[in-house]
Parts: structure tokens; sequence; C-alpha cells
């Protein structure tokens, strides 16, 4: 169909238009302010998704438009600016544009909506409906500043008590310790980054974090893709990943890194597996991951050799094994409704540490009916697993690391107060790096250099330049946690830790407050 | 395990073949069931009821009176074991349902009265539970690993024609004992490794037929199921077997004539009572001395069996068969879905 | 040297291989094994390890480069995520053999189980290798992306080959079965296509080391018709996801 030209063209079986893709009006307008633009093009060569080409003029072509913000960004002129396309849709409460825009595209296809980014459901953020106490008259607050703050944390399996011998009063000061403590990793700070595969990110990223990790004296995560070998050097602060793809997996991979991850699932997407589209498994990927090179990377919804939760402690313990029982283990999982269940199998089974994933994650590509309607949020996952762990005198058989959109440091404390002994961070990590959240990862043509395999994109992403970024950001995060600490009075961060009685709920109803376990404010 | 020709089956084996698969289990529930094990009161329905004090026992035994004929009772023996920790009071009685139980204007199956009796039994006292309810045989479970619960209920001194064992892990419900396994109703036991996503679809199904699903566990689910398809609906125990781990339709399609057509049926009518999830068990069967291993259409937990001259072994791993009979003279696995099913010869179906 | 495993948990047997293959054992017997799960995982030195008896799950899982010798049935999850290496099993394999596979042989003279070689990979001269004597069940090589299988139905059971649902979402290497597979039993991406003369080739390189292992003859197992199950394309599930 013309639409310019208002003919309409009949198909040959009868009457009515054809409706093609071009029929969807696009969500995003390209304003070029004619009076600065100096055609310098810059635009045209930062624009990775093509939106932008020059013939005789420049030309916008709105549909790929993604609203990234790079040509902004490098406009020397200051000359553009994107904006949301004001064509008037009949406003319908019931068939919004987005679903009306969804519909479209589903017609055309018969495909899977596919996205990246976590969700950008209007969902109550839990954390926004919680307030932290702080310390007037009957409890002293200390100086961030000026006192000792401490923000180390040891992930890994704690004895439930220590077994001490008395020795003869000259030897050892008169005490030895006799219970074994199992592996543990030690972090200058409870904040980690979550696994996010090379393959889904490039390479630069995963040097980025490693770097960032060191200097902070945390860590970062391989996701699924495998590990780089340049990124072998960095393997004390690394903890591999072992999911149903078993990408890379190899036995130097496992005992290059400080610890090893079981990945049952992410928040993004609980219930299937990783998917990277073919579009990004250039040569250097389907290296790491052993497959061809185009050919769609997607992990199978569960582990083959995971049918229940028996079997988790078989994998467990086949890689504790494999290792000689010197890395602790961790198993990544999905926060689901029966998630406190599920932990407590998973803490029995042998893990060391269980990281869970709120349905806010990220990810570089999901179905977006998964992503947007599965899972349970971060905060009342964590609340309940520690409820039942403790309930079951368990809770010392692993660490708990929460997941899935952390946004700032507020965040992490009332995460540790909700139970967690850590937080790990993604989407967070990639916005230090330069990341808009334009949510079109999966094309492999972030313009930023951050989840893309092209060389002329990755080349964008200055390696030095974004570990520095991310270090700051996590070092400013500590600092505000800091003062955060010393307005509760405490210097331990281990004090802040499953300490419920720090934290209010702000017009929350009486059930939801229970699972948290917090009081609402005023009482 | 069960001997094909009935000869008694010493509790020392099912101990040993369940210790072979230590690795499996966590814990937090283990059980057994033996056939043929009151052979003095065998046209008696035995009843195991676990009851929380005596207040229970006394408000128990006032309902059995006035219910049922109580030919016999006694303490369920057992002997005190550290892993086996928090124990209720364990009883048995071998009753029948007499004119006191019935209604004058209709004489009701003896089974639906005692089933009816074990629900309102578990429904309705709460310091009370069933846990085995058929004749001639009898199901002993606890919190605990298989071999402490297996010298706390004393099995080494039973004998039985048929045994089933089972060491539980737990996942999405909390480990207490009447959530061991084996599960029953009358002459049916189930023990199942796995997990039932339809559980709350079965459950629902099951309700509506009378059966309440009181134990907190999916696993019951199974229980009832063949005793309803079974012993109710009449259906021949493979048809059963259709109906909770069905072909899929693709394969159906393609199945003609008679066949295809019962197929069809089977899921058209019983949709509700399509087990989905990961699952083997295996069932011990009433009223036919015999046995079954299944498990779900895509094989996605491990059952294997072997045959040594009359005895038949069903198992999650061979190594526990081979701890008890380490010269089979055939092994093999269970195919998906396809119910493989050893019984006495000559016994009643 | 020679180990007895009764009575020994998996724990303190693996323990034991690991401190033989410290002193530098070249050969290592296990006789009276029931049930002990993952012998050999993640060995990564050149020792053989014969197994006398039923070795338990994740048999070799994540090993390197062993050699692992089997007198009896395995149960679950032989060469899971095994690198590189040999397992030659004189009996039965149960579900998820060679799962995620990358390199290395499994040879199997009976029959395995479902989800035989799920995700086996492959890279450059990391080739891993699947021959079943047997039958094999459904899922066969499901979403394979590099390496080979094959299987044989030597035992004379009339039991189909292999089952259903073979290689859905296969992307990469190869399926050879000896004997006819109907086009239903496939799964999704996947097709029959006629043998080359580079195929026989393969087929005799890589089933002359196997019938020697377990003294078939090699003659007997060439002279039969083979079906070759290839992706028919890289990328079958293009269409399933649309970018928004």
């Amino acid at each position: 169909m013309d639409i310019k030209s208002g003919h309409t063209a009949h198909s040959k079986n009868g009457g009515g238009t054809i409706l093609s893709h071009t029929t969807i009006p696009p969500e995003f307008l390209v304003q070029i302010d004619p009076q600065k633009c100096t055609q310098c093009k810059r635009c045209v060569v930062e624009c990775s998704f093509g939106a932008l080409q020059f013939e005789d003029k420049l030309i916008a072509i709105n549909e790929k438009c993604s609203a990234c913000q790079r040509c902004v960004t490098f406009c020397p002129q200051s000359a553009i600016a994107i904006i949301k396309n004001p064509q008037a849709f009949p406003e319908h409460a019931t068939w919004t544009e987005k679903i009306q825009r969804d519909i479209w595209k589903q017609a055309e296809t018969g495909a899977i909506l596919l996205v990246g980014n976590g969700t950008n459901l209007p969902y109550p953020t839990l954390f926004d409906h919680m307030l932290i106490d702080a310390c007037q008259v009957t409890r002293p607050s200390i100086d961030p500043l000026r006192e000792p703050m401490e923000l180390r944390t040891y992930i890994g399996k704690k004895p439930p008590k220590l077994q001490i011998k008395v020795e003869g009063p000259k030897q050892n000061g008169g005490f030895k310790l006799e219970t074994p403590i199992s592996p543990n990793i030690k972090l200058d700070a409870p904040i980690m980054f979550a696994a996010m595969s090379y393959g889904a990110v490039s390479l630069e990223v995963h040097k980025a974090l490693a770097s960032a990790a060191k200097n902070l004296g945390t860590l970062m995560n391989s996701g699924e893709g495998g590990l780089h070998k340049d990124l072998y050097p960095y393997g004390d602060n690394i903890i591999v990943q072992v999911a149903s793809g078993r990408f890379g997996v190899h036995k130097e991979y496992l005992e290059t890194a400080a610890g090893i991850e079981i990945k049952i699932g992410q928040g993004a997407k609980p219930g299937i597996g990783g998917h990277l589209p073919g579009e990004k498994v250039t040569a250097e990927i389907a290296e790491t991951r052993m497959i061809p090179v185009g050919t769609d990377a997607l992990s199978p919804a569960p582990h083959h050799d995971i049918y229940s939760i028996e079997d988790l402690s078989q994998l467990v313990y086949a890689l504790k094994e494999t290792t000689n029982y010197k890395k602790p283990v961790f198993v990544k999982i999905a926060a689901v409704h029966d998630v406190a269940a599920i932990a407590s199998g998973i803490a029995r089974a042998g893990a060391d540490a269980i990281v869970i994933d709120g349905f806010r994650g990220g990810t570089g590509a999901a179905p977006q009916a998964i992503r947007d309607h599965l899972g349970i949020p971060i905060e009342v996952a964590i609340a309940a697993v520690d409820d039942r762990l403790r309930g079951e005198g368990i809770r010392s058989e692993v660490s708990l690391i929460a997941s899935g959109g952390i946004r700032c440091s507020a965040d992490v404390a009332k995460a540790i107060a909700l139970g967690a002994d850590a937080v790990a961070i993604g989407t967070a990590a990639l916005i230090a790096m330069g990341c808009r959240v334009c949510g079109r990862c999966y094309t492999g043509l972030c313009p930023w250099g951050i989840t893309t395999q092209k060389p002329e994109l990755r080349w964008r992403l200055n390696v030095e330049q974004a570990a520095k970024r991310v270090t700051n950001l996590v070092r400013a995060w500590s600092r505000e946690l800091e003062e955060i600490l010393g307005a509760l009075g405490m210097n331990s961060i281990e004090s802040l830790k499953g300490n419920r009685e720090r934290l209010r709920g702000f017009s929350l109803d009486h059930i939801t407050l229970e699972v948290l376990g917090i009081k609402p404010i005023g009482k | 395990m069960i001997n094909e020709e009935g000869k008694p089956i010493p509790g020392a084996e099912p101990i040993k073949a369940m210790e072979a698969m230590a690795p499996r289990y966590n814990g937090l529930g283990a059980g057994y069931a033996g056939y043929g094990i009151y052979p003095k009161y065998k046209d008696f329905y035995a009843l195991h009821i676990m009851l929380n004090d005596k207040e229970s026992k006394i408000a128990v035994e006032d309902f059995l009176k006035s219910n049922v004929n109580v030919e016999y009772d006694e303490p369920i023996p057992t002997k005190e074991v550290s892993g086996v920790q928090d124990s209720p009071i364990v009883w048995r009685y071998f009753v029948n349902p007499g004119p006191a139980g019935q209604s004058s204007d209709q004489a009701l199956d003896p089974d639906d009265l005692i089933v009816d009796l074990v629900s309102r039994i578990n429904s309705g006292f709460e310091g009370a539970l069933v846990f085995s309810s058929g004749k001639n045989m009898g199901v002993f479970k606890a919190v605990g690993y298989p071999w402490d619960v297996a010298k706390f209920y004393r099995i080494d001194e039973y004998e039985a024609y048929l045994w089933l064992g089972h060491g539980r892990y737990p996942t999405n419900t909390p480990g207490w004992w009447g959530g061991s396994h084996p599960f029953n109703i009358i002459g049916w036991s189930v023990v199942h490794n796995g997990e039932i996503s339809s559980y709350g679809t079965n459950k629902r199904y099951l309700e509506q037929w009378g059966y309440k699903c009181a134990l907190l566990t999916d696993s019951e689910v199974f229980a009832y199921l063949f005793d309803l398809l079974v012993r109710r609906h009449g259906l021949p125990i493979e048809v059963a077997c259709k109906v909770i781990s069905p072909p899929l339709w693709k394969t159906i399609d393609r199945t003609h004539g008679d066949e295809g057509k019962l197929l069809q049926a089977i899921r058209m009518t019983y949709a509700d009572a399509l087990v989905s999830g990961p699952s083997s068990i295996i069932v011990a069967i009433n009223g036919m001395k015999g046995i079954l291993g299944l498990t779900d259409r895509l094989k996605l937990r491990p059952l294997v069996a072997a045959r040594k001259s009359e005895m038949v072994y069903i198992a999650s791993e061979e190594c526990a068969i081979r701890s008890v009979c380490p010269n089979s003279d055939e092994a093999w696995t269970l195919k998906a879905g396809i119910p493989l099913i050893a019984k006495m010869e000559g016994g009643p179906s | 040297m020679r180990i007895t495993a009764k009575g020994l948990s998996f724990r303190a047997l693996n323990q034991l291989i690991r401190e033989c293959v410290q002193k530098g054992a070249r050969e290592i017997e296990i006789v009276e094994v029931n049930g002990q799960r993952y012998i050999g995982a993640g060995i990564d030195s050149h020792v053989i390890i014969v197994i006398q008896g039923t070795p338990g799950n994740d048999l070799g899982a994540f090993a390197q480069s062993p050699k692992i010798i089997v007198y009896g049935n395995a149960e679950d999850g032989v060469g899971n995520t095994m690198d590189n290496g040999e397992i030659f099993i004189h009996g039965n394999a149960g579900d998820i053999v060679g799962y995620s596979m990358r390199g290395g042989k499994i040879y199997i003279k009976g029959n395995a189980g479902y989800r035989v070689g799920i995700h086996m990979k492959e890279y450059r001269d990391h080739f891993p290798i699947i021959v079943i004597g047997g039958t094999a069940r459904d899922f066969l090589g499901e979403y394979m992306a590099g390496g080979r299988i094959i299987v044989l139905g030597l035992n004379g059971s009339d039991e189909e080959i292999v089952g259903e649902y073979v290689g859905t979402g296969m992307h990469g290497g190869k399926i050879f079965v000896r004997g006819k597979v109907c086009e239903d039993q496939l799964g999704t991406g996947v097709g029959i296509r006629p043998m080359t003369n580079e195929d026989w080739a393969e087929i005799k390189g890589l089933l002359t080391e196997y019938c020697a292992v377990f003294k078939t003859s090699l003659t007997d197992v060439l002279e039969n018709s083979y079906t070759k199950i290839v992706p028919t394309t890289y990328r079958p599930y293009e269409k399933t996801y649309i970018l928004t």
C-alpha cells in the first residue's frame, strides 16, 4: 500500500488493503534543527541502527530510532532532539498504544516479541515503600567520615558454631580452632557484579568489569557464555557460571575462578534459558561457546541433568569433586512464588551461596511476555528466604545475594536489612559505562559498544575509562552505605544484615508487611 | 521389589537397597511399605495411625468404634533411634466395616467406607493421621534417613512378598511425618521421585470425587488418582497409566483405529488427571498383589528394573538393585510413559 | 594400583583416586563399585581407570583426559560436560550421556537412554564422539552444535534404534544411524540427507576403533545402510523471535 499517494493496493484474491509493517507509526522522531546543523554527518556515523542517513541532506528514518541518545550526545552543534512521536492515537485505557503496537507486530510475524533490559511495566517498587531508621538521642549515630566503617563481607558456607580446643597456656594464646571452615570469598564491600554473558555483552565490558572488580576487591561473573582467555589473569575476582548450555565449561575454566555458579534461572526470564541471537555469534563468540558462527545460542530451559532437587545436589558435588572442594559453589535462581522452599532445598544440596534474581532483573534478550509477567520482586524473595532458612536452622549454610533492579545505595542497604549478605548489580554497572537503557541489546547494534560484537562498535567502549566509571559508582555507593550505617549507629555491615527492625513500610498492606517482616511507619 | 511367587522377602533387603542410594536423600523423610506382613489378620483393614497425644488417641478410637468393628489393636513396635526425633504415638488397628458403619438401606462397598473413614479422620481430627489403610499390608514412615526409619520401625523383623522403599529430598513442601512416602489409600501405596507441576489441578479434580488432599505433599495425588481411576471407575491399570502419563498429541494423531480413539477420549475426559512434571513412581497395586513402575512422558527422572527368576526389582538407580541382586538375569531402563507391571501369577486382578 | 570400593562413600573413593593419580599411577583398577558417583570427575592426567561393577551418576564429569573403562552398566550422566578423554562402557548407559560434551570419546557397547549427546559442541580439534552399539531413546542429539553421534542397533532387539524428537534444535554436527529413521521421528530443523563418500570414510574411521574396543566385526557393522541426520537450517528458531 502506498500511504503517501493514497492509493490502495488490492490483493489478487479480492479486495482489502495489504497491511505491512510500514503502517505502524514510529515510536520516536529524530528532529534536527536546520539552523544549527552543519551537515558534518557525525550523527550518521554514530547511529548504529541506521536511523540517520545522508543523501544531499540529512534524512531521519524514524522507524529505526531507539532513542539511545548516541546522536544527541555526539552532535557538535547539539542540533538533535529525540522526541516521542506526538502522533495522536485515540487514547484508550485498555487498548493502549503499546498494546496496539505489540499486536501489530505479532500479526505481522507470528513471532514472540523479544526485548532487552529489565521490565518496564509500572509495578510498584517495594524498595520505594520502605524507609530506613536513624539514630536520635536514644541511640548515638556514628560519624562515617572520621570513624572506621566496615563493609567487608565473606561469601560462602559458615559453620553453625565453632569447636575450640583449649591447649596449654603457653601455646597459641591457649586456643586452637578445630572446626574446618569451608572456602569463602572476601568482598571489600557487599556489592558484586551480576552475571552478564560474553556474547550478550562485549569482551571490553567483561574486561572493564574484571578490572573494576579487582580494584574494588569484589567479584564479577562470567555469565553463561564462557570466559575469554584474556580474562584468566583476573580469575581471583571472577565467578564462572555453569548454565544449562554449559558454554565454555571445562576444568581450567573452573579452576581459574574464585568460585563457580550454577545458573538455574535469572529474574528477567524465570523458567527459560539464556538467549543470544545469531546476529551476535561472531567467530570469537563461536570459539568460546563452541557453536557454529551465526547460529542462535538458545540455552535450554532446564539443565538437562537437573530435573529434581536431588539432581542439583548431584551437580554441586560433581563440580566440587572436579575442583577438589576448593571453590565455593553458588546457585543462581529467579525469584518465583515458592522461592523460600527452593532456597531451603538448595541450601541442603551443598551450595555455598544462593543468588536470587528478582523479576526486575535485566537481560540482553528475553520474550516480553516472560520478562514482564513472571517472577516476584527481590524484596519479598529475600525476606521470605531469609525467614525460611532461619526457621529451619540452616541460614549459616549459605550466603544470600540479592539482585534484580538494585538502583542505588539505599536499595543495597534495604536489601541487606531484609536479609541479604550482599547484592549484585548488572544494569547499574552498564549504565555507568554509558548504557541508555534503550532496550535494543539483542540486535547487536549497541551504539555505546556494550551489548555488541561488531568490532567498529566495540571500539567505542574504552576499557580503562569504563572500568574507572564502574569503580567510581561502587565506591560512591560504598561511601553512601557508610553514611547510612553511621546514621544507624553501626560501624559494621553485619549489624544491618537481616535487621528488619530498622526498616519501616510506607503505604504497604499488612500482608506485604508480614511477608517482609517489617512494621509500618509510626509503629 | 516383588517376589512373583509370593515368597517372603526379609525386611533387611529393602533397607540394603535404600542404603546404596544415600546421596539422593537429605534426611527429611523416609518410609517403607510391606505387603503380606499381617497373615494373622489378612482379612482386616490394618489402619496405621499417627497420634499427637493421648487425647487424640481417645477421640479417634471413639470415632472408630462408632463406625467400624475393631478386631484388635496394638502399638506399632518401634525402637528408639537418635536419627528419628519427635515421634508421635504410632498405633495399628485391624478393622472391618461392620453393620455399625453401614446405612440400613444399602450395602456399601467396604473399600469406599474405609476410604471415607480415612478421609474423615485425616481432615477432621487435628491430632491424628491415618497413614496406611490396606489389608495385610502396612506403611511405615517418619522424618529421618531410610536406615534410621527402618531401625525405628524394626523393618528387619518383617517379611513381605512386596516391599516399597523411599528416601525423601523435599523441595516445595516441608518435611514432616505425614509428608514422607509411601502415600497410601487402602491397598494402594505410592513412592514418587519428582515434582507435580499440575498439583493444583489434580487436587481440585480429586476433591470433586470426594478425596481430600490433607498431607501437604503433591505426591499423594497419585494414590488417590489410581484409587479413583482403577477401583471406582473400573479402568484397567494400563489405561489408568495412560490417563496419568498419556502420549503427546503428535503421537496420538498418528495412532489409528481403536487405540487412537481411546487415547483421544482419555485425554479429553481425564484432562484434569494428567500429571505434569518430572516424575517416576512405583505403585503397589490394590487388590492385585502386583507392582508397577511408571515415568512421565519425557522420562525426566530415572527408573530402572531388573529380574532374577521370580524376583522383580524397580529402582531409581541400578546400584540399589545390584546391592541386593548382584547378578540379575536381565536389567533395563523403563520407557517414558510405558508402565512396567509385575505381579504374582494367579493373583486376583 | 587396585582399590576396593565396597563400603566407600563417593567422596572417600574419589579422594583415593586423586591420591593415586598424584602418586603417578598410570592404571588404577577399582573393584566392587556400586553407585559411587563422580568417578573420574575433573581428572586431567592420562591415567587409565578400570571399573568393575556399577559406577554411579556423572561418571567422568568435566573430565579432561583419563581413559575410563567400565565392565558393567553405567548410570546417568556419563561424560557430563566432558572436555577430553575416553570412556568405554562394556554394558548399558543411562540418560544424558555426554551432556554438553566438548571433546573426547564415549563408546557404549549396549543401549543408552534419553537425551544422549544433548548440546554437544565442537571447536577445531575439540571434537566429541559418541558411539552406541545398541539403541538410544528420545531426544537424541537435542540442540547439538557439533561432534558426531553414531547409533548402531547391533543388539538385535525389535525396538526402534532411535526414538522421537531426534536432533531437535540441532545446529551443528552430524548423527548417523545404522538403519532406517522415519521423518516423523525427527525434531525441528533437521533432515535426512544422503550419505556421501566423505561420510562413509568418516564413519569407517570412527568405527574402526570402536569395533576394536568391543571386538565387533567392522565389516559387519559397515555392511548396512546408514541414515545421516543433519541440521537443515543453522537457525532453527530464527523466525520464532521478533526484535521489537
